[in-house]
């Protein structure tokens, strides 16, 4: 409700008009929201250093932390597109899931490194248009057909393995995993993950189609009465967040070198949660990329905190929730003085 | 718009749980003799039936079990299928597995009406299906029971499963042996899915046999969920956490190929890492032998094999050759052995993909 529904409020020309200092302007254009959830992060940084100086203060758990982070990260990009349409997608686990299983099939192994990487893109654009079809067209509500697609695609996933684990044997796909792979020091994976979202701030921030996403979940008939074709806008939001799902699904074969039908298990509350603590509104109209990535980052770093210090799950849950409510609390509370 | 409530229930409604449950067994406490040493078992695919070999009475068996969405599980199935076609007095009648319970019962009940001669059951939740156990004997037709054991002993003749206590108590034996000697050894844990029992158990297990070696300290438990996604996530922050450690204890090998892929990519070696329930990749690996994995402690999907026997058995009213007894055993525990490169080519035919 403290939201303005329409144009993008990230963009400059929307600051408050109250006079202030010209260091608070800037904090304010910087997006309160944004340095509340770097706040955060600091924070949980320290922790990590304090608890665990040696182990969590290294290179090497840096690249882990991020590398992790790169998979859900990924979704979760996708993910923001759709929640800022006002659109929700239930299905990007099961997507990565089908995507991934069906790219690491024997018989897909042969066609060797673009085999697997063109298979789990296409599975993944195939799913989102589906997704999208039945959203726009056929005129079902996005919860209900991704929970559909949900449903079937874990199917379908468990159907090509008979619940077996596909094993990756393709040489080029699992060296992409591997220390001497890392560019600088970052890992190939994060190198995907940051254009991904580099790109995926730019669609949302600089072009038409980020604008009429804003729109189409700020108020889908103003958009419609504006020209905008809503529904075609709706199936390009879903065909992205299925390829997200399809890139992603490739960066899991490379990471845990096998295809499986358990893959991306949760994932869609992940990578929604994500979204909701960067300050994308679950209602629609209002989506930041850096906030959801800043999202991902804080679970990463709480789970690598804990494991570090040898939490067991059922810390780490109630945890993870406190935490999760305390972020949005501390968001609240800055939302409302700027 | 309904709102979905990201994080609330994350480990209890997943599909890993039945996964998990799939994976291994949701069976009871069934240890009397675990024997510590593990290196002169008999094969797990031993060829000889239990009952004589001698063909007999014609007998119906109805076999009944959850959907096959697990390596473990589709070896159940193969290995109920092919003991059965070795007898040309047993006739199976295998329904389609499901993992719904109302499903299960139906088909169960449909076996009963359909008169078969014994009943083989692998429920897909044990309690849930006690009733229509208790509903077959009742009708006359003995139940063998396998792994995911029922409420009451009276809805089974006979009840077939694994051991998860001997997995742990057995991999943490192993472990001791090896580390004998060193001092301050350090052992680290990758458990399963943490809500379910069996995870508990094979944890006990585990604890209490390294209680034997004063030397060995498990320095650090992280549960995973049975799959090669979380092996890979848990392990990957173990190795991060552990800078020095000597030993390994993986529940399950599935979630093992992850595991093995963190620890190639750390680059890390130098300790010796023991998987559980067999897998062939596991057995492969460890007869290569070019990589941490040195053993595994099976959880033997064989048993599937046994409970035909048995049920044949108990069709001939027969007993269970070598044995004494005139009838069958009320239980059967089977042995977690552990495989490592000693032993590894006798167990490789029950190696699961």
């Amino acid at each position: 409700m403290t939201q303005p529904v329409s144009p993008p409020r990230d963009s400059t020309d929307k600051v408050p008009q109250i006079p202030l200092p010209a260091w608070r302007t800037v904090m304010v254009r910087a997006d309160l929201r944004t340095l509340s959830l770097l706040g955060v992060l600091t924070a949980l940084i320290v922790i990590g250093g304090i608890t665990k100086p040696d182990e969590f203060l290294d290179t090497r758990n840096l690249q882990l932390v991020l590398t992790q982070a790169s998979v859900i990260g990924v979704v979760t990009v996708g993910m923001t597109f759709v929640i800022t349409s006002g659109g929700i997608d239930l299905s990007v686990g099961a997507i990565v899931a089908l995507a991934s299983v069906w790219a690491t099939t024997v018989a897909t192994q042969e066609y060797g490194f673009a085999g697997i990487l063109f298979t789990a893109m296409i599975v993944g654009v195939g799913c989102g248009l589906v997704n999208g079809l039945l959203i726009a067209y056929g005129g079902m509500v996005p919860f209900i057909a991704t929970l559909a697609m949900l449903a079937s695609a874990r199917g379908l996933a468990l159907q090509l393995t008979d619940g077996r684990t596909q094993i990756v044997t393709v040489d080029g796909v699992l060296d992409l995993g591997e220390r001497d792979a890392y560019v600088l020091g970052v890992p190939p994976l994060v190198i995907v993950f940051a254009i991904v979202t580099v790109i995926g701030w730019l669609v949302l921030n600089r072009t038409t189609f980020g604008r009429r996403t804003v729109a189409v979940g700020g108020n889908a008939e103003a958009a419609r009465l504006a020209g905008i074709d809503v529904r075609r806008q709706r199936l390009y939001l879903y065909l992205l967040s299925g390829l997200c799902c399809g890139i992603a699904a490739f960066l899991l074969i490379i990471l845990s070198g096998s295809g499986q039908n358990t893959n991306g298990n949760l994932y869609e509350l992940d990578a929604i949660a994500a979204a909701i603590i960067g300050g994308t509104l679950l209602t629609g109209g209002r989506g930041t990329i850096t906030g959801s990535v800043l999202g991902v980052l804080i679970f990463t770093t709480i789970t690598n905190i804990f494991a570090l210090n040898n939490l067991q799950s059922d810390v780490q849950q109630i945890a993870k929730g406190a935490i999760i409510v305390a972020a949005v609390l501390v968001q609240r509370r800055t939302a409302s003085t700027t | 718009m309904p709102e979905p409530t990201p994080f609330t229930n994350r480990f209890t409604s997943r599909r890993g749980m039945l996964f998990g449950a799939a994976a291994v067994s949701a069976g009871t406490l069934l240890v009397g003799c675990t024997s510590n040493d593990s290196k002169d078992e008999e094969p797990a695919a031993n060829d000889q039936p239990a009952a004589d070999d001698k063909p007999g009475k014609q007998v119906t068996i109805g076999f009944a079990g959850p959907q096959a969405d697990h390596g473990w599980l589709n070896a159940i199935n193969d290995n109920a299928e092919s003991r059965a076609k070795k007898y040309s007095d047993v006739t199976l009648e295998i329904t389609e597995g499901s993992n719904d319970t109302a499903q299960q019962i139906g088909q169960i009940e449909t076996l009963i009406n359909k008169k078969v001669d014994v009943l083989v059951v692998l429920p897909a939740d044990g309690k849930a299906l006690t009733q229509v156990g208790l509903k077959a004997m009742r009708a006359g037709i003995p139940v063998v029971n396998l792994d995911r054991i029922f409420n009451t002993p009276q809805a089974y003749r006979c009840w077939v499963g694994g051991d998860n206590y001997g997995m742990g108590l057995n991999a943490g034996h192993y472990i001791g042996e090896k580390l004998k000697g060193k001092s301050d050894a350090r052992v680290i844990e990758l458990a399963g899915l943490d809500n379910l029992e069996l995870t508990k158990q094979r944890t006990q297990g585990f604890d209490d046999a390294l209680k034997n070696y004063p030397n060995v300290k498990k320095v650090a438990r992280q549960a995973a969920e049975f799959t090669v996604e979380s092996g890979q996530a848990k392990m990957a922050q173990l190795l991060q956490a552990q800078p020095r450690f000597d030993a390994l204890w993986n529940h399950d090998d599935d979630q093992g190929v992850g595991a093995l892929r963190a620890i190639e990519q750390a680059g890390r070696d130098g300790f010796l890492m023991v998987g559980g329930a067999g897998a062939l990749a596991a057995f492969q690996a460890i007869k290569q032998d070019n990589g941490v994995l040195k053993a595994t402690v099976l959880y033997p999907p064989t048993m599937a094999a046994s409970a035909i026997d048995l049920a044949r058995a108990l069709g001939q009213g027969k007993g269970v050759g070598g044995l004494a007894e005139y009838e069958i055993p009320a239980s059967i525990t089977l042995y977690s052995a552990v495989v490592d490169k000693t032993n590894v080519d006798q167990y490789m035919p029950t190696g699961f993909k």
